[in-house]
């Protein structure tokens, strides 16, 4: 009698929800036709009418919807990585510093986290904006950093390789009549997501770290004193192996947080791919489309990134020998 | 004591007192509070120019409101601090305390909304600051923990189909980010609507919200509900009771009370996610500021003394959080 009762009111939820999402589409699908618009992913083979300014791959006015999300894809993962590595050692000697002896430095560590968890990303990503408009100078008046290393309003250019006739050459950045060509440019909105993100990241990187520091047994760091280890030592060949253990899980969340995070490029004008499906969104009016390949693509990233920490997290384990 | 004093230490305090005086400095003893911003530019970055705050508070704490009713939103925002703050004092944690959650808030609605008992109506495309960030908060946060918990008890229950549609939706929602969401809130639910029906913006993007963030706490009170030993819910049913009454009589009381630490965080994570409703044209806290200092070449050099200014609203707020968060874990 349960189980018919059970099976009975499993078929009724599912039905529902299938008849809901049907429904939802055909109501979706004829508004849509209402607009003028061909529900369908047709629209991503038609020309795109708008340009990218910070794009990895050529890019124009003429090329397709396809190829714009392609440049969103390259440049969310081009943050993303950069965020990725810098916000790891960052957070690291964040979470290590929490634990130093000296006692200043342990409290300024806290202090660092206690300040980043606590502002919104949003809030950090915009306040770095407008430091960096703000405060970099003209074009014209670059900071040079190094040999063909210049830093203004237009961004950070640096002299990047490139294959032309003659093989792979170093490409130099050139000052033109307003801003620099050639080479590799960072632009100020790069710079700004991939900093905030950094020192946002790195704050709860830092709680991961210092956590599974904490839980490595005490007696690890009093055997390998006993053995004559000094504290560096003790560290890179006591404790830090034994603490990736459970360190790696929270770490993958953060990172995973990391790439979620970057969506909010679009507030500043970072052309990554919300903010280029934002743009193909309200020009083709194929709002269901666009979001559906955001969701899909942020996904997909999800499960890469999950994969290849829990490969990373299996490879330790067996190596250390399970337990 | 010898550990104090060693050279790396003193020159380390030396930086950081330099450092904390010269913040001091900008901050306090060079900055402009009155709203002038000739003063403000004549200071050319040696100090703070709070005067933006102080030109531009009504828009900052209040968005597009009218002016001549801005009472209004500052009777609602000092209520819903009122009642925070009477939440968490034991005295008032009784059954009458939803009684009082619930008038204040109709209280709330009725301040920003008007309409009634003599009060112009104000639509919801006009709020926005500060009362807009608590609106968003505590609501989103009233609407996803029941959503949670179902989620919750879906993805944990006997039935599998439920299982699987309460695993699926949790894993879509928290594998894509809030921005996509809002997203979806803000184009794609106006055309899951009949023709003629309207939901106002700030409904729309209030039910992202409370999706998005039922599936981040129905993870967490999941956490708890596997904690629960198998036993109590074992005894509960040879007593007699109904599924309903095994679950939220017996399980879920245990299970909140394991996971209470970690479903504050997700309310400070919530107040600071509501920051990203700009993107969808919405001006809570944060947007507030940008549609002030945007828009008037006057105070728009000085955006960055006003974000810092709400960068430290911001603070307070999930500082405080954060603090009572710990209270209740050494109290539990």
């Amino acid at each position: 009698m349960m189980r018919w009762r059970n099976w009975s009111l499993q078929c009724l939820v599912v039905g529902g929800v299938l008849l809901a999402l049907y429904g939802l589409a055909s109501i979706v699908a004829a508004k849509m036709r209402g607009l003028g618009v061909e529900p369908g992913f047709g629209f991503l083979w038609q020309r795109a009418g708008f340009d990218i300014g910070d794009a990895l791959i050529a890019f124009d006015a003429s090329d397709t919807y396809g190829r714009a999300f392609l440049v969103g894809l390259l440049n969310t993962v081009s943050v993303a990585s950069v965020a990725i590595v810098a916000s790891l050692l960052l957070g690291g000697a964040l979470g290590l510093g929490q634990l130093a002896r000296n006692r200043l430095l342990a409290r300024l560590c806290e202090a660092y986290v206690e300040l980043f968890r606590n502002v919104p990303l949003l809030l950090q990503v915009l306040i770095v904006y407008v430091l960096l408009i703000g405060r970099l100078p003209l074009p014209h008046e670059a900071w040079s950093l190094g040999p063909d290393v210049w830093l203004s309003k237009s961004g950070l250019a640096l002299p990047w390789p490139v294959f032309t006739d003659a093989g792979l050459v170093l490409e130099r950045p050139v000052l033109g009549r307003f801003t620099f060509s050639g080479g590799a440019v960072l632009t100020p909105e790069f710079m700004a997501v991939a900093a905030a993100l950094t020192l946002f990241t790195a704050a709860y990187i830092a709680e991961v770290v210092r956590g599974s520091v904490q839980a490595v047994s005490k007696r690890q760091s009093e055997a390998a004193l006993a053995l004559g280890l000094n504290d560096a030592q003790t560290l890179r060949f006591v404790i830090v192996p034994q603490a990736l253990r459970s360190m790696i899980p929270p770490l993958a969340n953060q990172l995973l947080n990391l790439i979620k995070n970057s969506s909010l490029a679009v507030a500043v004008g970072y052309p990554d791919l919300v903010a280029v499906a934002d743009t193909t969104l309200n020009q083709s009016g194929h709002a269901v489309e666009c979001i559906a390949i955001i969701m899909a693509v942020y996904l997909f990233l999800s499960l890469v990134t999950a994969a290849i920490m829990n490969s990373w997290h299996g490879r330790l384990l067996r190596q250390q020998g399970g337990y | 004591m010898k550990r104090y004093f060693t050279p790396a230490n003193l020159l380390l305090s030396a930086i950081l007192l330099w450092a904390a005086w010269h913040l001091f400095d900008w901050a306090v003893l060079n900055a402009v509070f009155r709203p002038d911003a000739a003063a403000c530019h004549a200071l050319e970055g040696s100090g703070a120019c709070w005067g933006v705050v102080a030109e531009k508070y009504r828009v900052i704490f209040f968005g597009r409101y009218p002016v001549e009713e801005q009472w209004r939103p500052l009777l609602a925002i000092l209520l819903m601090l009122v009642l925070l703050g009477i939440s968490t004092m034991k005295r008032f944690q009784n059954r009458r305390l939803s009684v009082i959650w619930l008038v204040g808030l109709a209280i709330f609605l009725l301040l920003l909304k008007g309409g009634l008992f003599g009060l112009e109506n104000v639509d919801t495309p006009r709020w926005g600051g500060l009362p807009l960030t608590l609106i968003l908060t505590v609501f989103g946060l009233a609407g996803a923990f029941p959503l949670a918990v179902l989620l919750a008890l879906g993805r944990n229950g006997r039935l599998p189909a439920v299982r699987a549609l309460c695993s699926v939706f949790i894993e879509i929602v928290r594998g894509v980010p809030l921005v996509a969401v809002l997203f979806m809130a803000a184009f794609m639910f106006p055309l899951f609507m009949p023709k003629g029906w309207d939901f106002p913006s700030l409904l729309r993007v209030l039910v992202g919200i409370i999706l998005f963030a039922g599936a981040y706490m129905a993870e967490v009170i999941r956490g708890g509900l596997l904690a629960v030993p198998k036993g109590q819910a074992e005894a509960a049913q040879a007593l007699g009771l109904s599924y309903w009454q095994v679950q939220l009589g017996v399980v879920l009381p245990q299970a909140l009370r394991n996971v209470l630490p970690a479903l504050m965080n997700s309310a400070i994570a919530l107040f600071k996610d509501t920051s990203l409703v700009i993107i969808v044209g919405l001006f809570e806290l944060t947007g507030a500021l940008g549609l002030a200092v945007d828009g008037d070449p006057k105070w728009r050099a000085f955006a960055l003394d006003g974000y810092l200014f709400i960068a430290l609203i911001y603070w307070i707020g999930c500082f405080a959080m954060s603090r009572y968060s710990r209270s209740l874990e050494r109290s539990v």
